[in-house]
């Protein structure tokens, strides 16, 4: 065997190398020092995140053409790198608490396994690996739900993810087992060639089985029915990770899957499943988010809608598509980071999670209020942020694809845009305008809250106003993706 | 008798289609368990299948089958030991008592 393809993998391999030092912190350092290990991890995956931005990446391929490295997965690796960092920093002072402290060295090594597979998830260029990385993406978050032990809620968030994952992978995997009988290989490059030219019934029951699948974990609308109660059953850090870094993550491959994979077929069988699909996303995602009273929950509706938007990046399937996805994920890790960080914080403190108990916020805590008011803005697509640029690149790749179905679709997604304002909104007046009553005392959030919560806010505001982030995204879309 | 592709193919849809129905029906979580596994394994023959009759020279197929089933083995282990800390807390394992979480 040829030990130089590793080489290909230089993000893989440090990933691997932070887990093994976290595991050996974990495991070999005495009793005093294990509650430097949140600190300890989120250091060394900072400085992995940092030095991950200046590999050079060359494109190619490893293991016989299982594995493909290039300019898109790279960049969308770091940009899940920072959104773990971000998560990790969030998630210092809650494993030092009382309950979970026990269990803290097995938090980070399955955040940083999940992590793991995700990365494998959006390199495979063969269903083998990319089952793999799934699984290994999907199953240890399935655990980190169920991680605080001694609430029920946690439980019922953990048993109602591990039903529906395995749902939906017996249901990804029938559809790619239709695809190799129909191809003979589950190489991407050869079922693609397989595939190509009159589409028969069986493909269109294979591409319907592999878009219920995936639509699963991204919590597209008809598979959209775990999220709420996972989310805000899970502990805030383990939803965090789980609506931005796995969700961009699947987002991605799932663009990869059928660009690369089912592309030839793209008129013929699949573009009216992704237009019904995103329909109905956004807009039961918006409508639902209107009256829930919960944060956790609301932000769940939410993300549900904000994923309806991310698909139209894969439908455009053009290369301003595959650019404005990786923006829109970007910024979206940014801004969806923020509000899960001052979420957290409050919960920390008080234990409180309803809409009705940010009554008064910016009276106790302005600094987490503006924060707070930041994420909603770029979340509804207010135009100095990140949020609106991201949108608005969106929009515009779907709207080169030209045809008359497109425009109504992105008609539709505008009109929803103005509804989702509404419901953000209302949480930016319980914070500024309802101050009768404070129900969160003030208080000062520890210094790890207080760096993720400068990041997320130092995104939210210029990667929308300095320009080098989408024009160096659309570059790389342009070198990664030549057919398109 | 000569065994063709369809006879291995009709039992594992069937099979499929038990699972997806066992899914949606049962209370029971251990049940619903049962169910699951009986998708991957539907799965499973579905490989194997395509792989004997349609590709007999080479053997993607078997191999994905051998991941499949040690993927489902991880998943059924995790499954069953996130069912026992329900009952733990919940000292039930039927789901409409596991259900406190909804809108």
């Amino acid at each position: 065997m040829d030990y130089s393809q590793f080489l290909m993998m230089p993000q893989e391999m440090g990933l691997l190398a932070v887990f093994l030092l976290v595991f050996l912190y974990d495991t070999f350092m005495p009793e005093r020092s294990q509650r430097g290990l949140p600190l300890f991890t989120a250091i060394i995956f900072g400085i992995y995140t940092v030095l991950s931005l200046f590999v050079c990446c060359t494109a190619g391929t490893a293991f016989g053409g299982m594995f493909e490295t290039n300019g898109a997965t790279w960049a969308i690796k770091a940009i899940l790198a920072a959104g773990t960092f971000i998560v990790l920093l969030q998630a210092a002072k809650w494993t030092n608490s009382e309950f979970v402290s026990v269990r803290r060295g097995e938090f980070y090594e399955l955040l940083l396994l999940t992590l793991f597979g995700m990365y494998l998830m959006v390199s495979a260029r063969h269903f083998l690996l990319f089952v793999i990385g799934l699984e290994t993406a999907s199953l240890p978050i399935a655990a980190l739900a169920a991680f605080e032990k001694r609430y029920y809620e946690s439980h019922e968030a953990a048993a109602k993810y591990i039903f529906t994952a395995v749902f939906s992978s017996a249901i990804f995997l029938m559809g790619i087992s239709f695809v190799y009988g129909l191809s003979g290989s589950l190489y991407f490059n050869d079922i693609a060639m397989a595939v190509a030219g009159e589409p028969s019934a069986l493909l269109i029951v294979a591409i319907a089985f592999v878009i219920a699948g995936v639509g699963f974990k991204l919590s597209l609308v008809p598979f959209h029915l775990w999220t709420a109660d996972v989310y805000q059953g899970a502990p805030t850090a383990v939803t965090a990770y789980l609506s931005v870094v796995s969700k961009g993550a699947a987002a991605f491959s799932f663009l990869i899957v059928l660009v690369q994979v089912f592309g030839a077929a793209y008129s013929d069988v699949w573009e009216w499943m992704l237009y019904a699909l995103i329909v109905l996303t956004i807009t039961i995602g918006n409508l639902f988010a209107m009256r829930q009273r919960n944060l956790k929950r609301f932000l769940a509706f939410s993300s549900i809608s904000q994923a309806g938007y991310i698909m139209l990046g894969v439908i455009a399937v053009n290369a301003v598509g595959m650019a404005s996805l990786m923006y829109y994920v970007l910024v979206y890790v940014f801004s969806n980071l923020a509000a899960f960080g001052v979420i957290a914080a409050i919960e920390r403190v008080s234990g409180k999670t309803t809409i009705d108990d940010y009554n008064g916020l910016f009276k106790t805590n302005p600094w987490l209020a503006f924060t707070m008011m930041l994420a909603m803005f770029s979340l509804g697509g207010i135009p100095p942020f990140a949020g609106f640029f991201s949108k608005f690149f969106i929009f515009v790749g779907a709207c080169q694809q030209g045809s008359v179905a497109i425009y109504v679709l992105v008609f539709i997604a505008l009109l929803n845009t103005i509804i989702s304002l509404y419901y953000y909104l209302l949480v930016v007046k319980a914070m500024f305008i309802s101050q009768d009553d404070c129900v969160v005392p003030a208080f000062k959030s520890v210094c790890t809250e207080r760096v993720a919560l400068v990041l997320c806010t130092l995104g939210i505001v210029f990667l929308g106003i300095v320009s080098c982030f989408y024009t160096r995204l659309s570059d790389i879309s342009v070198t990664s993706f030549p057919g398109l | 008798m000569e065994l063709t592709v369809l006879m291995y193919l009709l039992p594992a849809l069937v099979m499929f289609g038990c699972g997806v129905y066992g899914f949606l029906t049962r209370k029971n979580m251990i049940a619903i368990m049962i169910s699951l596994e009986l998708m991957l394994n539907a799965v499973d023959i579905n490989f194997v299948v395509f792989n004997r009759y349609l590709f007999p020279g080479q053997l993607e197929g078997m191999f994905f089958t051998l991941f499949a089933i040690a993927i489902a083995a991880a998943e059924t282990a995790l499954a069953l030991a996130i069912i026992i800390n329900v009952y733990r807390v919940a000292r039930n394992v039927d789901i409409d008592d596991v259900s406190k979480l909804k809108f």
